[in-house]
């Protein structure tokens, strides 16, 4: 079975230690939620794991179906089979979420190997029917003046289209907005399954409403704190993160 | 027939700095045996000698001797363009190498020592599929040029110059210099003394080609010059399409590329000239392009510089005829090693005239992009627009772009609107492709591509497909 293994994993920007020794293991369909206050390393967590260049790994190890990935390249992480749901997806201007998609799967492909353009409209249709999409939304440049909505509906759209083992998704602006929170939840819980495994990263309690976890990690200070079921994230809710500050 | 020997360009060239940089298919070279040589360096028995070869009339070997003497007697001009001009030895480049003067008319007949070449460029492949007509020039001469027979029927005439000349003399001389004038600048007049090969087209009365007229443009040898002459004439509600390819293999000494095209599309006429430029990133292209639009003819450049050491072009319309319109639609990528100093120029010379200019220029690494333009609407005229777009996209930290637009626009009656940006490829937009699984220099690619795809849709569809894949090419190889 599929895992994603961190296992004490310590994450700096520049000098700045921002994650100091975090361990979790994720298997294949599996719904993980961190939660924690805002500054306390949850988004570093997840672009450190996708490997974003900014951030510098000082210990530890991320391990995908027991190999480390820390050496691989960005993209390689991705074909790997890890996705991450940016909170502030970029704007590509000029290309078409259809031509990003198409492009992104042809990357998948050996040399020589060419995408079926029919089959692949074929189904990104499919699945643009299958999470309510309209089919003019793919004719429009990734991300280019996107609302908050549109962006998040883009970002699930690419994750049902790649289908990674791992989706780590970056939810931490409590900017999210009813519309928002309404494509991303479900988004997920359409494509929950035992082929997938989601990291679920939040501030509000909020989100657990729609998109039920089947575990809750507190993180503070760039560690977790706590574990613990859905029950863990409405105590959370009730009695603030203080609780788990004071608990530290 | 004998095995074809193919040699490496130059094995002891300087690598291209960029990393793994493919040169692209046009960097290979295939040993030819020329019968006529002008030899090395430029003086009048180079000029006559061209023209004794080519047997021209007396008013034309006078009209070169003439632009020689220009030649000479005119500056470089770098107090305005980059010192690298003076870079140039023109003692050192050959200055005419040519198989013969007459094209063939069939890929058979064309020797296989040039053959090769074109081949492994997909020329022949590309006029079977969708061209009305092929002109093939190998350095100084066109190995082949035909134009289907349809199209022919029809009137059109689609020779290089020298049949040009020699076969429709009356014609030719009606508009040949009269766009732009032996001593427009240094370059023009180095072309009006030395010049070879080139198209000459005219489209007679209310004759629309339905299909592009293609030329190629081929340096093979070393230390050359390439100067086609080019002159195009759309005659009263004439409409045609030209496009031409340009490659050379990469030699270690500068290569000298300097043509001049000229336009006519009298009254009501459409001429639609498109470029895409592929030089190696030794060669000088110092090109000088205009036309003329007459009553309500329409004249649109579609110019796209890859490649190239340094190129200086600034397509322009002189719009001439009420209700003319002129358009440059440019894209420019300089990479390492590189500098794209391109524009437009549009003359507003009559009433209710309209010209548009969108320039895209892309710079990587060290390279250098340059945009001019000259906008000129004089007061006396009423109801003139232009519209200018400069958008510059720096891709790495050291690219470098600069922007010129003068826009003279005189008088109250008369409209312009003029846009400048400048964007950057950043770091999150590049981590973002990546995440979905394209490599560094897939995801520049892309990104490069989308910069540019409001333009590049504007192409023939075979035309912007080679347009990506030459910025794929180029994109691949500048990551680090």
């Amino acid at each position: 079975m599929p895992t994603l293994d961190i296992q004490n994993l310590q994450v700096a920007i520049g000098d700045k230690p921002i994650v100091k020794g975090l361990s979790l293991t994720i298997r294949s369909g599996e719904v993980h939620a961190i939660m924690g206050p805002n500054g306390t390393g949850k988004s570093t967590l997840a672009k450190a794991i996708a490997g974003h260049p900014d951030y510098t790994i000082t210990g530890g190890d991320v391990l995908l179906d027991g190999k480390s990935i820390l050496e691989m390249e960005a993209d390689e992480r991705a074909r790997s089979g890890l996705f991450l749901a940016f909170q502030y997806p970029s704007e590509i201007p000029g290309v078409t979420i259809a031509n990003f998609l198409r492009a992104a799967l042809q990357a998948r492909l050996g040399e020589g190997e060419e995408i079926d353009a029919t089959a692949y409209y074929k189904r990104l249709y499919g699945k643009m029917d299958m999470l309510t999409i309209d089919r003019k939304f793919t004719s429009r440049a990734v991300n280019e003046g996107f609302s908050g909505g549109e962006k998040k509906r883009c970002e699930i759209l690419q994750m049902a289209m790649l289908e990674p083992k791992f989706a780590l998704m970056d939810e931490t602006d409590s900017g999210l907005d009813i519309d928002a929170l309404r494509i991303v939840s479900e988004g997920v819980n359409a494509l929950r399954g035992p082929g997938l495994g989601v990291l679920l990263i939040t501030h509000y309690q909020r989100l657990l409403n729609y998109i039920v976890p089947d575990f809750v990690h507190v993180m503070y200070d760039g560690r977790i704190v706590k574990s613990g079921d859905k029950s863990l994230a409405l105590e959370l809710e009730a009695k603030g993160y203080d609780w788990v500050k004071k608990a530290v | 027939m004998k095995p074809p020997s193919e040699t490496a360009a130059d094995d002891t060239a300087v690598e291209n700095p960029v990393v793994g940089i493919d040169q692209s298919k046009g960097d290979f070279k295939y040993d030819v045996k020329y019968d006529f040589d002008a030899g090395t360096g430029l003086n009048e028995n180079t000029v006559r000698y061209i023209s004794s070869v080519k047997k021209e009339a007396d008013w034309l070997l006078e009209f070169r001797l003439n632009a020689l003497k220009k030649f000479h007697s005119m500056p470089m001009p770098t107090h305005w363009a980059t010192k690298d001009l003076e870079n140039i030895n023109f003692d050192k480049i050959r200055y005419y190498l040519a198989q013969g003067q007459k094209p063939k008319r069939t890929w058979e007949e064309v020797p296989d020592d040039i053959k090769q070449t074109f081949e492994r460029l997909g020329i022949p492949e590309q006029e079977r599929k969708f061209l009305a007509g092929v002109e093939a020039q190998f350095d100084s001469e066109a190995a082949y040029s035909n134009i289907k027979e349809i199209v022919a029927k029809q009137g059109v005439i689609f020779v290089n110059s020298t049949e040009g000349l020699r076969e429709h003399p009356e014609l030719f001389k009606k508009f040949f210099g009269k766009v732009i004038p032996t001593g427009d600048n240094k370059f023009a007049a180095l072309n009006s003394a030395v010049f070879s090969g080139g198209s000459f087209i005219y489209v007679p009365k209310g004759v629309k080609v339905a299909q592009p007229l293609q030329a190629y443009f081929r340096i093979n040898a070393e230390n050359f010059g390439q100067f086609e002459r080019t002159l195009i004439i759309a005659d009263e509600g004439a409409e045609v399409v030209y496009m031409e390819g340009c490659t050379a293999p990469k030699f270690s000494t500068a290569t000298l590329h300097s043509a001049v095209v000229e336009l006519v599309a009298l009254k009501g006429a459409k001429i639609q000239y498109i470029t895409v430029q592929n030089w190696a990133n030794n060669v000088f292209n110092l090109v000088t392009k205009r036309g003329v639009a007459h009553e309500d003819a329409e004249i649109k450049w579609i110019d796209c510089n890859i490649g190239s050491r340094l190129t200086m072009k600034y397509p322009g319309v002189v719009l001439k005829g009420e209700r003319a319109r002129g358009e440059v639609i440019s894209i420019a990528l300089a990479n390492d090693g590189q500098h794209q100093d391109t524009g437009a120029k549009m003359i507003h010379a009559a009433n209710n005239t309209t010209s548009n200019i969108v320039a895209k220029s892309i710079s990587v690494g060290q390279g250098r992009s340059t945009y001019r333009g000259i906008v000129h609407i004089p007061k006396s005229l009423k109801g003139c627009k232009n519209n200018t777009e400069c958008d510059a996209l720096l891709i790495n930290t050291n690219s470098r772009t600069d922007t010129y637009p003068a826009i003279a626009i005189r008088g109250d009656r008369n409209a312009t609107q003029h846009e400048a940006s400048v964007s950057k490829v950043s770091e999150d937009m590049i981590f973002y492709m990546q995440q979905r699984g394209l490599t560094e220099g897939q995801a520049m690619s892309l990104a490069v591509n989308g910069f540019i795809n409001d333009l590049a849709r504007q192409f023939p569809m075979e035309y912007s497909v080679e347009l990506k894949r030459l910025i794929d090419l180029e994109m691949e190889g500048s990551v680090g």
